[in-house]
């Protein structure tokens, strides 16, 4: 498994970067920490024949808190939020739900920026941002706009990013209390079969693979607004939804996952 | 030597023999300075890329190389038609043709017609670097015209089967019956009480080892030498075989196996890729080279397992069992690799597990079907037997009404039985079964853990407690020659060793045992070592490369330091039967009177006269005095042929806690008691134990090669083939218990396979127990979530 040939840019910054975006169209992909765009290529699933390197970007690198706002870099690594005292203190569920993401190579690589763009449905930092209300900041040739995270997931792999567009900084409000992450996988390393994101007791609630794009579990968080016990409200997790079927977990099973990990999410995050 | 709890007990206090030491491989390995063969590159070489078949069984209509051939770098393409002449009649060699009248398709190492599993290769790209290999491989374009293909062993020998090999007439290779009296089974079976009668489902494992294959052939154009560098468990074996295949004469072919990254058994065989480089390399007169990529080793190296076992136990109303019957069906796969067919005997004679029961009836039928060839894997064979009957025994106990603990222990061969001749005729040498498990039971407070589970079940928790036994017992240190005669396999067993003793009195040891991750080279230095009374840091261990090692037999079947290290051990006393008489010269002395201690010759009695080794190893060197008519240095050289093979066996307790709600299996507690007689170096024991176990664990939570029903393989990678992490590892609690073979001098048994072996039906036994309250009696492997989730569905009665 050998990637196809490319050409290779170092962006000197993310203006730079959008610049190199600019001038070669679809051709061209960002490399951040690579944990996900090397994999497809050696698998052949992109072929870009030009690899703009954002990865050096270190000044896209902090988690600063202002105002009830926590701003994150986009080039900063999900170690960095596993590590970080300020999320510890301010907004641990984005710690937390980092400490779960493959391994620790896996999470001394891989970025936040990166796991949004690439728009994973099986993925879990997504998860936490789209439960928190989160919202992504691009950067493109017209400069910088913000998009709700409810706004941002819109098909398999696909995201409201134009071509020529960089995230550059996520916000999460700070906060979150009554949170809970249910990670459900066979194997330490892997990604989720099924997972729920509880923020702000069940006011926000995401599931993990249980369609094309991360998504809220919008009917849990009705149920929970109209004061549903979590076993109510868990009940209604997977309706209407249509999960995948892979080798570990066929539709009907995840739907069931749903419902368990989404209670399991309520009561841990204080609904009763 | 007694029987004890302590292995350090058997040897002498100032011995390194029995106590952990570190493996000196290690800081190679870790540092990254070893050289694995993707790490070597010669000059000129030429990089292979393989076309390999997407289909699991089709006519191949054409090839088409042009696309490949625009890519920079890419020389040539080749279709199987093209390569024929290359090999001729030579196919790929199955050493191991159980009956005479096995059918062995012949098996080229490139399809010239027909692609019958989904890998096969079917042409053959030549570049000038693995990036353009790659790139040309996938630019060829096969047309196939699809066959009916047979993917399930069942539906092979159904009526009316599609057939992998058209001109054999039929799917079925060979059939091996072993049983000694068939009137005294069927007469056990219409006497029994109870009768316990199971199927299961041995699913297909990617043995998966961290270095996939590799293979660089070095022709020496002016001398018609050929040098195989190849990833591989067994250079002796290789070099014979490749001189047999190409018609290259034995005395101008050496083979070396650099570091090699793991086999489990699929580095034990003689593959496409050696053949078809060595005959590359060969006819152009360059160095012609290949490296499997991890996608690729799911399909191009050998899977192990692979049966459909059908077991039967007919026992009294006290749950004594008096026979054992048993039906497999093994899937062989499209062809027969190195030892494909004899495989499921090595099993063959242990599905009565350590059991004292008295009549035997074993039948296999081995099938082709259109998928990649099975061969041997950690165990191979044995962890299928033990699967089988240690499964059928916990039924047995819940027909009965005893534990599990009970049902064995009412059926173990007794301690003081052995020697003891087992029902499928083997001479099993020593161990005590009941102390085995007796120990396992203390270890692993059975008490409590009932009484956990008991309070559990009462409250109709979502986490069920289950506890499995897995007792086994295995033969191993294949083997002595005679029976591998008997069993029509191609080559012996024995083993072969120098020690060569050097000037400076530093020791050489030359092994025919080729090690690649089991630490011989720490082990074997501590054999000679505690011998010859020197540091084991002053014995080099050298292997795996056939212009220094010329005689050997290699690694597998938990052979090394049974055979090897024996060979080992018996040449240095052979070294020492020599450097004996030199002291006795030395010190006008008779040799009778002289004693070995601390590395020097004394007068017994007399310690102040001594010739110390190293004056010994300068004296035969300078020949300037030796005893008359004696030769110079100080070397010898021993083949041993082992008389028997030898009997590891244990028991293991596998505790698990089944989330039923998601049908989630955790292994919350692992004992492991295992009998692998004295041992050399108990850290590369524990860890063989930690190992294997987990590999075990592995095929009963994680691994499954998953093909569809055309024959496709699902999982390539190694996000669909679940191999475990350390992450997922129970935190193993181990010991031993030893009884010393009588086999050996060492009284040593294998250590390999053990773990394997033991903890597939261990953790198993322990998801059915956890759950048979809730109606479930069986469990198909691997126990994913989804799978234990229906289980518990079905016994429910309510949807799957
Ligand atoms: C073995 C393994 C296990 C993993 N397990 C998990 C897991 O359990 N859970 C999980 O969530 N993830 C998992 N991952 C994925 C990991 O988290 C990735 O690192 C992450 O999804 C992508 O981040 P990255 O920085 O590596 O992005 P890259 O791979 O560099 O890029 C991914 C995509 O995003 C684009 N991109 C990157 N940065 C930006 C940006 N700033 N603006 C716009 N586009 C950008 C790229 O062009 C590319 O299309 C795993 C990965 C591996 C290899």
């Amino acid at each position: 498994m050998i990637p196809a040939s490319f050409d290779y840019k170092v962006a000197e910054s993310a203006e730079h970067a959008v610049a190199l975006l600019t001038e070669h169209g679809d051709e061209a992909k960002l490399l951040a920490g690579g944990h996900s765009l090397i994999p497809m290529m050696r698998f052949r699933l992109a072929t870009p024949t030009v690899l703009v390197d954002v990865g050096r970007l270190d000044d896209l690198r902090y988690i600063n808190a202002d105002n009830g706002t926590i701003s994150i870099g986009a080039l900063t690594r999900h170690s960095e939020l596993e590590h970080s005292e300020l999320l510890a203190q301010s907004c641990p569920m984005m710690a937390s739900v980092a400490a779960l993401v493959g391994d620790p190579a896996v999470r001394h690589r891989g970025t936040l920026g990166g796991t949004l763009a690439h728009s994973d449905p099986a993925s879990d930092l997504p998860a936490a941002v789209l439960a928190l209300g989160g919202t992504i900041v691009a950067r493109g040739p017209g400069g910088d706009r913000e998009i709700a995270a409810t706004d941002f997931f819109t098909g398999y792999f696909e995201s409201a990013l134009a071509d020529d567009e960089m995230i550059v900084e996520v916000r999460v409000p700070a906060g979150g209390a009554g949170w809970n992450y249910q990670k459900f996988n066979r194997r330490a390393q892997d990604w989720a079969i099924v997972g729920v994101a509880v923020a702000n007791a069940g006011a926000g609630v995401s599931l993990v693979n249980m369609g094309s794009t991360p998504l809220r579990a919008s009917a849990v968080e009705a149920a929970v607004a109209s004061g549903a016990s979590a076993a109510d409200a868990a009940a209604v997790a997977a309706e209407g939804l249509q999960p995948p079927s892979d080798l570990n977990a066929d539709a009907d099973y995840r739907r069931h996952l749903a419902r368990v990990f989404t209670q399991r999410a309520l009561n841990a995050a204080g609904v009763a | 030597m007694t029987m004890t709890d302590d292995p350090a007990t058997h040897m002498d206090s100032a011995s390194h023999m029995g106590r952990p030491r570190l493996r000196r491989e290690d800081p190679e390995l870790l540092t990254g300075e070893a050289q694995f063969i993707d790490d070597m590159s010669l000059h000129g070489e030429v990089w292979v890329g393989i076309v390999r078949s997407t289909e699991a069984h089709a006519t191949i209509l054409g090839v088409d190389g042009s696309a490949a051939l625009e890519i920079d770098g890419v020389t040539e393409v080749l279709s199987g038609a093209d390569l024929a002449p290359l090999w001729g009649e030579g196919a790929l060699p199955c050493a191991w043709p159980v009956t005479d009248d096995m059918r062995n398709p012949a098996h080229l190492p490139v399809a010239t017609s027909v692609a019958k599993y989904v890998g096969d290769a079917v042409a053959v790209v030549l570049a000038d670097s693995r990036y353009a290999a790659a790139d040309g491989a996938a630019a060829v374009s096969v047309d196939y015209d699809p066959l009916p293909a047979v993917v399930d062993v069942e539906a092979a020998v159904a009526d009316g089967a599609p057939l992998v090999h058209e001109d054999l007439g039929t799917n079925e290779s060979y059939t091996w019956p072993l049983i000694p009296n068939p009137e005294a089974v069927e007469e056990a079976f219409s006497n029994a009480a109870h009768v316990v009668s199971e199927r299961y489902v041995q699913q297909r494992l990617i043995p998966a080892p961290m270095e996939p294959r590799g293979v660089i052939a070095a022709p020496g154009v002016a001398s018609g030498e050929l040098t195989l560098y190849s990833a591989t468990q067994i250079p002796h074996i290789l070099k014979v075989m490749t001189a047999v295949t190409l018609g290259i004469p034995e005395h101008k072919i050496r083979v070396v196996a650099p570091s090699v990254g793991g086999g489990f058994g699929c580095k034990l065989n003689v593959y496409a890729e050696e053949i078809l480089c060595s005959a590359l390399a060969m006819d152009r007169g360059v160095p012609v080279r290949w490296t499997e990529s991890r996608s690729e080793a799911a399909t191009a190296t050998i899977q192990g397992r692979g049966q459909v076992q059908h077991i039967e136990l007919a026992a009294d109303d006290t749950g004594r069992v008096q026979a054992v019957r048993v039906k497999l069906l093994a899937d062989m796969g499209a062809y027969l690799q190195l030892v494909t067919p004899g495989v499921p005997l090595l099993g063959g004679f242990l599905y009565h597990g350590c059991y004292d029961i008295a009549h035997y009836s074993f039948e296999c039928t081995s099938v082709f079907t259109n998928k990649t060839p099975t061969d041997a894997y950690r165990g191979a064979g044995r962890p299928e037997a033990t699967y089988a009957i240690e499964r059928a025994m916990d039924s047995l106990a819940v027909a009965v009404g005893v534990t599990p603990e009970e049902i064995r222990s009412r059926n173990f061969i007794a301690a003081d039985a052995f020697p003891y001749e087992s029902c499928a005729g083997l001479i099993f040498d020593s161990g005590d079964y009941q102390a085995v498990l007796d120990k396992a039971v203390e270890m692993a407070g059975l008490e409590g853990v009932r009484a956990t589970q008991a309070q559990r079940r009462a409250d109709g928790s979502s986490r069920q407690i289950g506890i499995g036994f897995s007792s086994y017992v295995e033969m191993c240190g294949l083997a002595p020659s005679r029976v591998l005669a008997s069993l029509n396999y191609g080559a012996g067993g024995w083993e072969a060793a120098t020690v060569r003793v050097l000037p400076t009195a530093k020791v050489q040891v030359i092994t025919g045992s080729t090690p690649h991750g089991q630490g011989h080279e720490t082990s074997w230095s501590m054999i000679v070592a505690d011998k010859l009374g020197i540091d084991p840091d002053d014995v080099e261990v050298l292997h795996s490369d056939t212009a220094i090692s010329p005689t050997g037999l290699d690694t597998y079947g938990s052979r090394s330091l049974s055979v090897g290290g024996t060979a080992v051990f018996m040449a240095t006393d052979k070294v020492l039967d020599k450097a004996r008489l030199i002291a006795a010269h030395q010190l006008e002395a008779n040799e009778d009177d002289l004693e070995y201690v601390d590395g020097a010759f004394q007068v017994k009695g007399t310690p102040t006269a001594a010739a110390p080794f190293a004056a010994i190893a300068f004296a035969a060197f300078t020949a300037h005095d030796l005893p008359d008519g004696m030769e110079p240095n100080l070397e010898a050289h021993v083949t041993y042929d082992p008389p028997n093979f030898t009997f590891p066996n244990g028991t293991h307790i596998a505790v698990v806690e089944v989330d039923t709600d998601t049908g989630d299996v955790g292994i919350v507690d692992y004992v492991a008691v295992d009998d692998c007689g004295n041992q050399v170096n108990p850290m590369i024991v524990e860890g063989q134990v930690h190992g294997g176990v987990l590999q075990g664990a592995a095929q009963a939570l994680y691994e499954d090669a998953v093909y569809t029903e055309d024959g496709q393989i699902v999982t390539v990678n190694l996000g669909d083939y679940l191999v475990p992490s350390a992450a997922e590892a129970p935190v193993y609690r181990v010991a031993s218990h030893v009884t010393p073979s009588p086999t050996n001098p060492m009284g040593v048994k294998g250590i390999g396979e053990a773990g394997t072996i033991a903890a597939t039906p261990a953790v198993i036994n322990a998801v059915v127990d956890a759950l048979r309250p809730m109606g479930v009696t069986d469990m198909a492997m691997p126990a994913s979530p989804q799978t234990v989730w229906r289980a518990i569905n079905e016994a429910q009665g309510g949807a799957s």
